[in-house]
Parts: structure tokens; sequence; C-alpha cells
């Protein structure tokens, strides 16, 4: 039954063990993929398992009332408000402000899909539409989604949205639906050319530099670096989903 | 017998209806020569989009000779720079002709990615 | 061995017609409901990102959980060996098989896609409560149809114990599916208990064998077939022990969560400050759910219609039950920065409301009508009510 329930997870297999081989053969390519984000020669190797895209916030430089991420992320995957209620619309990333209870300290910072090693909306998905590359990055397969939303229940992180309208002005690049519940990609797409999300992007445009994207199984990169020197928490770490996605200062 | 029952059938419902619905007429963009010929393509482009829609999303596969973005550059009407619309749009027309249904673009952008380029 | 018992259709014509012409308007008026907000998609419903499941849940989750309880009168019969519950053991089976079909319809027609039905039947995953619960639903109907089939042909009646028992734990395992569904969300406040799954139990048996009275009372009434006192004074018996189990658990339940201080915020929101959730919670749960059917139910001097009447009070109480757990457990936000008050343009931090719209309502309320049509309809064309259901007939079975 499970051969039937997963009808290509054998052959997923199958090429996840040819795409490892791949990935042996170009290994030089693929650490100057990781190390610079980069890779000029075009050659595009698959998702791995060597990989893990995370990010690192610094709360201390992320501005109150700052949206430029938010934008750059609405602008980047053509999110646009619907014709309903506010709370009807997707949001892939969003700005909190907090303040402390007991301090007053008030802070600022993005949120969004975590990216957790152990995510919950895969772990409840009845069909498997919500499944997880092997570099770690967490997607919803809109072929297989039927929209019971019950990922969006499970959750720590009210990172998931669920597309509420017809929809007509996707980017070409980043298919959304109406029916589907979607979420942060860490713009897959961008990615895959080695490229840094859009709101990484947009971040370090305005002057901002409070997020840094990349490789947290690369010892060399920028991000595994500031991960080991300065002190960055996990969101409500206590869950034990382990999400790529980490916070300084808070 | 089965044969003569299962012809006899067949001219009675799929002849008419094929002498009454005329067959699409598409003009595309970029006529020329497609990743397979046409026969095969009419057979199995649903299968080779099914293949390669598990690879890219699953495995992060971008440059796959398969792409349903590479279609609609190629595919999409000179007129509206999409291949739904009407009955001369490519997808749109054939699989109306066909009677059967299309669910890519429920979520896939169906004009070509110059056209779909909303902001700069 | 006991004697032959005598079954007969529904031969109550007109009855029959007014029953089916309602039932099929709330049916087909959900079906409506369901093409507009396909086509529109849930822009139209009082439902978003932060009250994802709405109306159309709770009442498709309050039917399926009162679907396994409606076995109770069979599992009775064969599992416990109460014979005297035996002529009335296919209506449980055929009341039960219904009410599921009716909630899975409705949690089918508010899927995002209910056009990719076909996906969910072929594509599992395994680690998923959800996925499971497909099987367990196609696989109660399974169990219980072979229990009918076993039960109504006499050749077959000694695999009918068998048969009997087999629902019995198919119906514990899919209600604790169901329950789990909930007890399984990490982040929500409301449920991570393992509570839940034994709390839905003891709430299905509640709410099913009320429904099933609710249809074996009618049915006797407009067919005007005899229904015997003592039998009648077990069942509502039996259902007032249901009913105090699932106050004793709610309560268990909401002093658990009391007794760990994190999460008295969401507790005095339920119990509290929480507007019409709270009001649903005692009015509706409490008062209406419990505390009236009890008093019906107990009190000296019980009639037939105040027996009607407590139980569609638990009915109503249920509805209330589920309203409360399912609106009020994501109406409470996700405390994402425990310590910090927060504030988003993704109503973080915030109560959210929930005002269902025209549409959903619709499609909840089908959930009854569709339920409601298909007993109304197997009753007039199957052999399901005895004949007899007065209490020297049944003594009879008594063995």
């Amino acid at each position: 039954m499970s051969e039937n329930g997963q009808p290509s997870s054998g052959r997923r297999n199958i090429l996840g063990a040819g795409a490892a081989a791949a990935a042996l053969a170009i290994a030089p390519g693929i650490q100057l993929i990781t190390t610079a984000g980069a890779h000029a020669s075009g050659t595009h190797a698959l998702a791995s398992n060597k990989q893990r895209w995370g990010l690192l916030i610094d709360t201390s430089r992320c501005k109150t009332g700052c949206t430029e991420c938010a934008s750059a992320c609405a602008r980047e995957n053509a999110i646009e408000p619907g014709a309903g209620r506010p709370a009807q619309n997707a949001q892939w990333l969003r700005k909190i402000e907090l303040k402390d209870k007991v301090s007053g300290r008030e802070l600022s910072l993005p949120m969004m899909c975590q990216h957790c090693a152990h995510p919950p909306c895969v772990d409840v998905c009845p069909t498997g539409a919500s499944m997880q590359r092997a570099d770690g990055i967490v997607l919803v397969d809109r072929h297989i989604c039927i929209g019971c939303r019950y990922c969006m229940m499970a959750c720590p992180y009210q990172a998931r949205s669920f597309v509420h309208e017809p929809l007509h002005a996707q980017n070409p690049e980043v298919p959304r639906g109406q029916g589907c519940v979607e979420a942060c990609t860490l713009c897959v797409q961008r990615v895959d050319r080695g490229q840094q999300p859009a709101c990484v992007e947009a971040c370090q445009a305005s002057g901002g530099a409070a997020m840094v994207f990349g490789d947290l199984k690369d010892p060399g990169s920028e991000i595994a670096k500031r991960v080991a020197s300065v002190a960055s928490s996990q969101v409500r770490a206590d869950l034990r989903l382990d999400p790529a996605v980490r916070y300084q200062g808070i | 017998m089965k044969r003569w029952l299962a012809l006899l059938l067949f001219a009675l419902l799929a002849l008419p209806a094929a002498a009454e619905v005329p067959k699409p007429v598409i003009a595309i963009a970029k006529p020329g020569q497609c990743i397979a010929p046409v026969e095969e393509m009419r057979r199995n482009h649903m299968d080779m989009l099914r293949h390669q829609r598990d690879r890219t999303l699953r495995l992060g596969e971008r440059e796959a000779k398969v792409s349903l973005n590479a279609c609609i550059d190629c595919h999409a009407s000179r007129d509206n720079g999409s291949v739904l619309g009407d009955k001369e749009n490519f997808c749109q027309g054939c699989h109306a002709y066909a009677a059967v249904k299309l669910d890519c673009f429920e979520c896939h952008q169906a004009k070509a990615k110059k056209t779909a380029e909303i902001k700069p | 061995m006991t004697a032959h018992i005598a079954y007969r259709e529904l031969g109550n014509k007109s009855a029959f017609w007014i029953l089916f012409l309602i039932t099929a308007a709330l049916a087909a008026a959900g079906l409506a409901a369901h093409l507009t907000m396909e086509h529109h998609g849930h822009v139209i419903t009082g439902m978003d990102n932060r009250i994802v499941w709405g109306l159309p849940h709770v009442f498709a989750v309050f039917l399926i959980v009162a679907a396994s309880g409606a076995l109770n009168v069979a599992s009775t019969a064969s599992v416990f060996g109460k014979s005297i519950y035996k002529p009335l053991a296919p209506l449980s089976g055929l009341v039960s098989l219904c009410l599921l079909a009716g909630g899975l319809a409705v949690l089918v027609l508010d899927l995002g896609r209910s056009d990719r039905l076909i996906v969910a039947a072929t594509q599992y995953n395994f680690k998923s409560i959800f996925a499971w619960n497909i099987f367990l639903y196609t696989g109660f109907y399974a169990v219980v149809g072979a229990y009918l089939w076993l039960m109504l042909e006499k050749r077959f009646n000694k695999y009918a114990h068998a048969a009997g028992v087999t629902a019995f734990v198919w119906r514990l395992v899919l209600t604790t599916g169901t329950g789990s569904i909930f007890g399984f969300l990490v982040a929500r406040e409301a449920y991570q208990s393992a509570i839940m799954a034994p709390m839905f139990i003891t709430y299905s048996l509640a709410y099913g064998t009320a429904i099933y009275l609710i249809v074996l009372l009618s049915a006797c009434r407009i067919e005007q077939r005899p229904l015997g006192d003592e039998v009648l004074r077990r069942l509502k018996n039996l259902t007032a022990t249901f009913v105090a189990a699932s106050l004793y658990f709610a309560a268990a339940h909401h002093l658990t969560n009391l007794y760990f201080t994190r999460n008295h915020g969401v507790e005095a929101f339920i119990l509290v400050d929480g507007g019409p959730i709270t009001q649903l919670f005692w009015l509706g749960q409490v008062l209406v759910g419990a505390v009236l059917p009890l008093v019906l139910l107990l009190a000296p001097g019980v009639t037939r219609g105040r027996i009607v009447a407590a139980c569609i009070a638990i009915v109503l109480g249920g509805l209330a039950q589920m309203y409360v757990t399912i609106i009020g457990g994501q109406a409470w936000p996700l405390d994402l920065f425990p310590g910090y008050a927060v504030s988003s343009s993704f109503a973080d931090g915030q109560i959210h409301p929930y005002a269902p719209g025209l549409w959903e309502v619709l499609l909840a309320l089908s959930g009854l009508g569709i339920a409601a049509l298909l007993t109304v309809t197997a009753l007039r064309l199957l052999r399901f009510l005895p004949e007899r259901v007065d209490d020297t007939s049944l003594a009879q079975h008594e063995k």
C-alpha cells in the first residue's frame, strides 16, 4: 500500500541516489555554490542533503515599521491583496512588532515559514503535498494539495496561507492558485538559480542588512560562521522542530 | 460481433460529433521545432509534464527539457500572449476540442513570461 | 435461539415524502453552497487564514463523532450480550453509516480542492492521522456494512457477534483518530492533550445515542409501532450516563489545563472572557448539552416527549461543544514569543473573531440534511425497523 501511497517514492529514491552520484562527480562545483551562493557556470545541481538553506535575522538591525522584506516578498511572488477581508489575504512574510511585557523592550522582526527540520505541516498532510526538499526547504506540492488546511492548524508559526480566491497574475516561476495552501518557499526559484531570497536582497539594498541567507551545513558560509560565533535562537525552540530560521537578539 | 458493435457505436456517436465540431485553428507566437514530434507531443505531453513537475518541485531540477513555462513561451498566442483565452489559444483550444479538463492554469501563469511580468 | 424478529419498511408515505423533501432541500442547498464556494473561493465565507476550519468542520466533526456513537445500541446488543437491544441493532448500524456519510460529505465539500478527491484516495502520507482517518472511515463502512448484513441475514446470524466486536473496536479506533486530529497539534494550547481522544469517545457515545433515540422515537411514533417502556427506560438511562461521563471529561480536560500556569490564558478565554465562545461553553455545552438533559432524563415522571427534548438538547450542546473546541481553539492566538506582547498585519497575538457566512451555514446544515435524507430513504426502502418493539416481544430475546 505504501507503494500505492507514494507512487513515485521508489523512483524518487533511485533518482536521489543518481543525484547524489552526480553531486559527487561535480563536487567542486557544489563547493562553489555553497560558498558563494551563486553558480556562474549555469550547471544546476539538484537539491541535496549536503546543504541546509537557512536564514539568520539580526533583530537589532531590523527597524520597527520597515517592511522592505515583506514588500519584496509580495513583489517577487506576485502576492496581491484580494477582494476579501484582510485576514483572507496571503502573507508569506510578515513583520511582527514585539514588546517585552516586563521590561518594555521593543523589537521588530520578520516572520515566515521557519523551514523546520521536523515540520509538523509535513507530518499532518494527508496526501504528502506538504513536503521537504533534501536541502531542507519546506514546500507545498500544489499538484496534490487538496486544501484541507490541516497543515495550517499544525503550524506553530502561523506561517501558511490559504488562497481564498481565483488568481490570474502569478509570477510564471511561482505558481499559486485558489484552494491550495502556500507559504514562504525561501524563494526556491531564486535559490535554485544561485540567487538570494527576495527579502534578504531587499533588506540589504535598503541598508538594513538584518538578514543573512546561506547554507547552515557549510562551515565556510557567512551564516554558519555567524551562527557559530554569536548567540542566536529559534522561535519556539521548546517544540524541538529545529527551524532553519534563526534570530539574534530575542 | 463486439467489434462491429463498437464500430457502430463509434459511427453513431463520434463521427457526427467530429463532423460538427471544427478542429481548432491555432496561431502561436513562435512556430518551429518542438522538443518531440507533433504526434508524440499530442499523445504524451501530459505524462511528460506530470513526470517533470515532481522532479522540478521535489528535486529542484530547473533546467529540464520538459518545462511548462517553455511550452507557454512558444505556444502562447500572438494576440494575447497566453495559451488560454479563446478557441484559438493553444491549450484551451485543443482541450476544449478534446473535452479534457485543463487544471494546470488554476495555479500556473498562462501567459508567456514577458507578457506576464507585471512589475519590471 | 431467539425468536425471529420481523422487520418492515416505513409504511407512512405522506410522512416519508414530507421528510424526504425537507432533507433533500437541505442537501441540495448544501450542494449549491459548495458549488458557489468552489467558484468564488473561500473568500465568500467567514473563514480566513486564522480561522481555517469554520462552521462546516463543526458540523462535520460532530456528525462523524456521533456516527461512531450511534453504533452504540448495536454494540451493546452483540458485544455486551444485552439481547433486549438486538431487534434495535440494525437501525443503530444504519443511523451510524448515514451520520458518517453526512459528516464526510461536508468535510469533502469544504476542501479547497474538492475536485481532487481522487488524490486524497490514492496518495497517502502515513504519518498523517488524517490519512489514517481516510482508511478508518472507509473501513467503518465495510465493517458496519458487513455487520448489518450478518445481522439481517438469518443464516449468518451466528457470525454477527464477531462482526459486532470488530465494528465496536473499529469505532473506538475511529473516534480515537478523530480526537487525535486535535490532540496532535503541537502548538495549539487549547488542544495538545492526550485526553482529546478518550474525551471524543465519550462525547460520541452521548451524541450518537441521542440521535439514535430521536430517530427511533420519531419513527415508532410516525409508524405507530409499539415501543416498550422498559427498553426506553434503559436507553435513556444509558444516555444519561454518557452525558454525565462527557461532563466529567470536559471538566477533567479544563482542570488539567488549569493545572499548568502557561495554559491559564487560553482557559480564561474559553471559561471566562471569550464572549460568544464562553457563552457557548457554559450555556451551550454545559447547560443545554449536559445539565438540562440530565434533569430531563433523570427527574421522576419521564415522558417520551421529555426524552426527545433531552436528546435534542444533547445534539445542540454537542454542536456548541464542537464550536468551542474547533473555533475557540483557533481564535486563541498562537504564542510565538512567550513573554512578549505582539502585533502584526497577520493578526498575531490577537483573539480572532469569526462570523460564519450564509454559504458555510448552508453547507454545514446540509450535513444534517444528508444524514437525515439517507436515513429516511433507507428506512422507507429497506427493512430496518422492527414491527414491534414492545416489552413483551423484546423479552423473548432477552435470554
